[in-house]
C-alpha cells in the first residue's frame, strides 16, 4: 500500500471560526460560547436591530471580566453605547459601570484606576469605553494624556465610523467618500474628503504604550485573546473594534457580521497587534476580496455605484486596501 | 424607601423593555434534508451518523448506519456513492468521503463483534424472500427487526447473489462479504440454498408465507448476434464473472476483448487481466463521456493497463481475428456506422452488453411485467397483494446500494400490509441547498484519499484494490461534514446575537429563541454556518 496521507488531529470542522463547538475541551471554548458568561450587557437595550456596538461591547467586556476574575469597572463616554444602556432609571449593565462626560471618559478611567491604587485594590481592573467620537475626537485629549502617563486602563475603542446616535455626523473615524449627514454626495468628490482624519492605533503605537491591537465583531476568537492578553498586562493598553452600524452604514441588519469580515477580508480593516510600539502580528486575509465587495451593500457608498458609478473612487479605496496589506503584511498564506 | 438625593426611582433593569415588540420577522430554527440523505438509494441518514463518528463514537455512527444499512462493510466498498456527488462540500474544496468513512465504520464493526440490533418481538408472520442478493438480505434484515420469520431461498450454492457473483473480488473481499452476510443470517433467518423457485404461487404456498418478497435480480447476460466462427470463444460477462467467483474461471487466452461499456464490462476486463490475458481490450460503441460506467472504475481499469477501443463496434469475430467497425456520433450524440473497418487479434469475446431478469417464475400469476421487470408500486407491492419485488428485476438503475434500498422499502410494505395498514411515508424536509451555508465558518481541509494498491500489484492478483481509512483520518473525513440544513451546536447563533435572544438549552438540545427580546435582526440567519435558522414574517 502507498503512504496513507497526512492527518491533522487537530481539524474540529469548525474549530476555528464558530463561536462554540461540541468537540472542543472547555478551556478552548469562546467565552460567548459559556452560558454561564456575563452577559454584561442585559437583554432590552434599545440599540438597533442587528447593532455592531452592542455586540462588540458584550464580546470584549465579557472577555474582560473572565481574564479579571469578574474584578472590572467600566467607564463610559457619552455616545450610542451609553445613550442605549442607560435611560433612566433602567440599566443594561450588569458589571460595575460609570459614567460622566463625552471627553473625558479617559481621564475618569485613570481616576478610578488611581483611586483603586489607593484603597489598595490591585485586583480590580478598569476598562474605559467609547465610540470612535469620544475616542478620536472628543475624549482624543484626555485619552493622550492616559496613554503619555501609561495609566492602568485598556481603553477599548467601538469604531462605527461616524456620530450615529445623534444622526450619523462625520467623524475623525469616517472612512473617504463616505455619506453622512455632514458629508454629502454634491460636487466632484461626493462624501467624506480623502486625505483627512485620524488613524487611532498607529497614534496609539506612537505613544509608545504596551499594547495597541485592532479587532472586528467577526473573528470573536482573535478579539477574545486580545482581550485577554491585554488583561494579562498593566499600564495603558488600547483596542479599536470594528462594529458595524447598520443605521449609519444604511446596511442590512442582519449584515453586521459580515459587513466586518468583508472589512478586514478587503484589507480595509487591518486587524493586527503591537506592543511599545512594534506590530507583533497581524490576521492574515483567508479568503481575499476587492473592496466593491465591502462597499457595495452599504448605501452609505451607494453614490459610487449608481448610474455611471465611480470607478476612479472605488480605485483610491482599493489603493488604500492595498496599502494595508502591504504595510501589514496581511497578504494571504500562499502555502495553504 | 431611602434614596439618595436627587433619586425619585429605584435602578431598574432594561429587561422590562421587551424589544421583541419591534421584531417584524422572527428566526425559527428548522431542519433541512441534506444532500447525502436525499441522494442515498438505501435512505441512510448519512449526516446523522456522521454526527457521532465526529465524536469518535463510531459505535453509535454504526448503529445509527445499519438502522437503514445492514451493510456498510460492503457498501463502503461497492456503493458509488451518489452521496459524494450530491454533497455541497464539493463546492467549498470536495466531496466528503463518505463512502470511505462508511468501509471504516463497516469494518470497525466486523473487527469488533458488533452485533446488529434484535430482532423484534415475533409477529407469527412469515415472509418468503426469494433471492439472496442485496435486495433480499436487506429485505431479510429489516422483516426480522420487525417481528416477521423470514425464510431466505437462492438457486445459488451460497449467499450474496451479484456481491458474489457479479462483484469481483478485488472489489469485495469474500471475508468481509460473509462476515456481514452472516450477521444478517444469525438474526434467525431460515436459508434455503440450491432452491430455484420455478412458482412462486406454489412457493409461497409451500413455504405457509403470508407475503413473499421477490428480489431475483437480473442474472442472465443478453446476447448480441454476432458472426463468429466455430473456434471463435465467446462468453457472456454474467457467466463469467460468476465462473470466476465459483473458482473455476474459463480459460480465455492471453488477448481477451470485452463487449460494452457498463462497470461489469470493466469488471470483466480487470478480471481477465488478473487472470493472466496480457490484453484486455473494451470495445465500446460510444466514447468516454457517453459511457455508463462509472468514472472512477473507468480510472483504475486503465491505471491498471486495460484498454479500450472507443466508437466501435465488433462486425465479426472469427478464430483469432476480430473485425471492428468505427463508429462516429451524429448530431442527436447517438453512434453510426462509418463503414471503416479493422482488424483485431483476439483469442476470446466477452459479451457485457446488459443483463435480462428471469421471470419465468411468474408464469402463471398476475403479476405484471413490462420492459423486462416486475411492476411495483411505492411500496415495492406488484399488482398481486402480498407480493413484492425489488432489486434488478424491479424498474431502478441497477445497483448494489439501490437493492438495499429497496430491500427496506419492500419490508416497511410488507409490515404494513401484514398489519392491514396502509404504508405512508412521512413527508421530507426541504433540501438544505448549498446556497443556505454560510462556508466562511468551516476550517479548510481537503479530502483523505484512500492508500490504492501499487498498480503493478493489482494486475496479477485479487487482493483488494483500495485501502481503508485508519482511524485518525476517518474522525479527520467525517469532520469535513458541514451538516447541511440542521443544526451542530457551533454557538454562532447564541454568540451573535446583540440582544442575548438565543437560549442554550445544553448538548443536544440545540437553542431556543427568547422572543421576548429578539429584535429581528437576522444575524444569527445570516451567521448560522449550516442553513438551520430562517427568518419568517412576524403576523402583525
Amino acid at each position: 500500500m502507498t503512504e496513507p496521507t497526512a492527518t491533522r488531529v487537530h481539524f474540529y470542522q469548525v474549530g476555528s471560526f464558530a463561536v462554540g463547538n461540541r468537540l472542543l475541551s472547555a478551556d478552548d471554548r469562546t467565552v460567548q460560547s459559556n452560558p454561564a458568561r456575563t452577559n454584561s450587557i442585559d437583554s432590552g437595550h434599545r440599540a438597533c436591530q442587528g447593532c455592531g456596538e452592542a455586540l462588540g461591547a458584550r464580546y470584549a467586556l465579557d472577555a474582560a471580566m473572565r481574564a479579571t476574575n469578574d474584578r472590572l469597572v467600566a467607564v463610559n463616554a457619552t455616545g450610542c453605547l451609553e445613550v442605549f444602556s442607560t435611560p433612566y432609571p433602567e440599566t443594561s449593565w450588569r458589571i460595575p459601570w460609570l459614567h460622566s462626560l463625552f471627553g473625558n471618559a479617559p481621564a475618569v478611567a485613570t481616576g478610578v484606576a488611581a483611586a483603586m491604587r489607593v484603597k489598595g485594590r490591585d485586583d480590580v481592573r478598569v476598562v474605559g469605553q467609547a465610540g470612535d467620537g469620544g475616542t478620536v475626537d472628543i475624549g482624543f485629549g484626555t485619552l493622550s494624556g492616559m496613554f503619555e502617563r501609561n495609566d492602568d486602563v485598556l481603553f477599548i475603542c467601538y469604531d462605527n465610523e461616524g456620530y450615529m446616535n445623534t444622526g450619523v455626523q462625520r467623524s475623525a473615524a469616517t472612512p473617504p467618500a463616505a455619506r453622512t449627514a455632514t458629508t454629502d454626495v454634491v460636487g466632484p468628490e461626493p462624501g467624506n474628503v480623502f486625505g483627512q482624519g485620524k488613524d487611532l492605533p498607529r497614534i496609539a503605537m506612537a505613544h509608545d504604550i504596551p499594547y495597541v491591537a485592532t479587532a472586528t465583531v467577526a473573528d470573536l476568537h482573535d478579539l477574545e485573546r486580545k482581550v485577554e492578553h491585554a488583561m494579562e498586562m498593566r499600564g495603558a493598553r488600547y483596542l479599536h473594534v470594528l462594529v458595524p452600524c447598520p443605521l449609519g452604514w444604511g446596511s442590512a441588519s442582519s449584515d453586521t457580521v459580515r459587513l466586518a469580515r468583508l472589512a478586514t477580508e478587503s484589507g480595509l480593516f487591518p486587524v493586527f497587534e503591537a506592543e511599545h510600539g512594534v506590530v507583533t502580528g497581524a490576521r492574515r486575509i483567508r479568503r481575499r476580496v476587492a473592496v466593491e465587495e465591502y462597499l457595495r451593500p452599504q448605501r452609505r457608498f451607494a453614490h459610487l455605484f449608481s448610474g455611471a458609478g465611480r470607478p476612479d473612487v472605488v480605485a483610491r479605496l482599493q489603493a488604500m486596501a492595498d496599502a494595508n496589506i502591504e504595510r501589514y503584511g496581511l497578504a494571504p498564506d500562499e502555502g495553504e | 424607601m431611602e434614596r439618595p438625593f436627587a433619586i425619585t426611582l429605584d435602578v431598574g433593569s432594561s429587561r422590562a423593555n421587551h424589544t421583541g415588540s419591534w421584531r417584524v420577522e422572527r428566526p425559527v430554527y428548522v431542519d433541512r434534508l441534506p444532500p447525502c440523505n436525499d441522494a442515498c438509494p438505501a435512505g441512510e441518514n448519512i449526516q446523522r451518523w456522521l454526527y457521532h463518528a465526529e465524536s469518535g463514537d463510531y459505535e453509535n455512527a454504526w448503529r445509527t448506519l445499519v438502522e437503514d444499512n445492514p451493510l456498510p462493510a460492503i457498501m463502503g466498498r461497492v456503493c458509488f456513492h451518489p452521496c459524494e456527488t450530491a454533497c455541497n462540500r464539493a463546492q467549498v474544496d470536495e466531496a466528503v468521503g463518505i463512502n470511505a468513512v462508511e468501509r471504516f465504520l463497516g469494518d470497525t464493526a466486523l473487527a469488533h463483534g458488533w452485533s446488529l440490533p434484535a430482532p423484534g418481538p415475533a409477529t407469527g408472520q412469515k415472509v418468503l424472500v426469494v433471492g439472496a442478493g442485496p435486495a433480499g438480505l436487506s429485505a431479510a434484515y429489516h422483516l426480522r427487526r420487525r417481528g416477521h420469520a423470514v425464510r431466505l431461498v437462492d438457486s445459488a450454492p451460497r449467499l450474496g447473489g451479484m456481491l458474489r457473483y457479479g462483484i469481483p473480488a478485488y472489489r469485495l473481499p469474500r471475508d468481509v462479504l460473509d462476515a456481514e452476510i452472516a450477521r444478517i443470517v444469525d438474526m434467525g433467518v431460515e436459508v434455503g440454498l440450491h432452491e430455484t423457485v420455478t412458482d412462486i404461487a406454489a412457493a409461497r404456498e409451500a413455504a405457509g408465507a403470508d407475503a413473499v418478497f421477490l428480489a431475483v435480480g437480473a442474472q442472465l447476460g443478453k446476447r448480441v448476434a454476432i458472426p463468429a466462427g466455430d473456434s471463435a470463444k465467446v462468453i457472456d460477462a454474467v457467466s463469467f464473472l460468476h465462473q470466476v467467483a465459483d473458482d473455476d474461471p474459463p480459460l480465455l487466452g492471453r488477448r481477451v476483448v470485452v463487449y460494452g461499456g457498463g462497470d461489469t464490462a470493466l469488471d470483466a476486463a480487470r478480471t481477465a487481466k488478473r487472470l493472466g490475458a496480457t490484453d484486455a481490450v473494451i470495445v465500446y460503441r460510444r466514447n468516454r463521456e457517453k459511457m455508463p460506467a462509472h468514472a472512477e472504475e473507468v480510472e483504475q481499469a486503465l491505471g491498471e493497463g486495460v484498454t479500450v477501443r472507443w466508437l466501435s463496434t465488433i462486425e465479426r469475430f472469427e478464430g483469432e481475428r476480430m473485425v471492428i467497425e468505427k463508429m462516429a456520433l451524429n448530431a442527436e450524440g447517438f453512434p453510426e456506422p462509418t463503414g471503416e473497418f479493422e482488424e483485431l487479434d483476439a483469442d476470446a469475446l466477452v459479451l457485457a452488453l446488459g443483463q435480462d431478469t428471469d421471470l419465468s417464475l411468474l408464469e402463471g400469476s398476475d403479476v405484471a411485467v413490462a420492459d423486462g421487470v416486475v411492476q411495483v408500486v411505492d411500496s415495492m407491492m406488484t399488482d398481486v397483494p402480498g407480493i413484492f419485488a425489488g432489486g434488478d428485476a424491479a424498474p431502478s438503475n441497477r445497483t448494489a446500494t439501490v437493492a438495499v434500498g429497496h430491500g427496506k422499502r419492500a419490508a416497511r410494505g410488507i409490515d404494513a400490509y401484514l398489519a392491514g395498514r396502509v404504508d405512508e411515508r412521512p413527508p421530507r424536509h426541504a433540501l438544505a441547498e448549498a446556497g443556505r451555508l454560510n462556508t466562511w465558518y468551516y476550517a479548510d481541509a481537503p479530502r483523505t484519499e484512500r492508500p490504492e494498491l501499487e498498480r503493478i500489484r493489482r494486475q496479477t492478483n485479487f487482493e483488494e484494490v483500495i485501502g481503508g481509512l485508519t482511524e485518525d483520518n476517518a474522525l479527520f473525513e467525517a469532520r469535513r461534514c458541514l451538516s447541511c440544513g440542521n443544526c451542530f451546536e457551533c454557538d454562532n447563533c447564541f454568540g451573535v446575537c446583540p440582544d442575548n435572544a438565543i437560549v442554550k438549552l445544553g448538548p443536544g438540545e440545540r437553542y431556543a429563541v427568547n422572543y421576548d427580546f429578539c429584535k429581528g435582526c437576522g444575524i444569527c440567519v445570516a451567521e448560522c454556518p449550516c442553513g438551520a435558522i430562517e427568518m419568517v414574517p412576524e403576523r402583525i
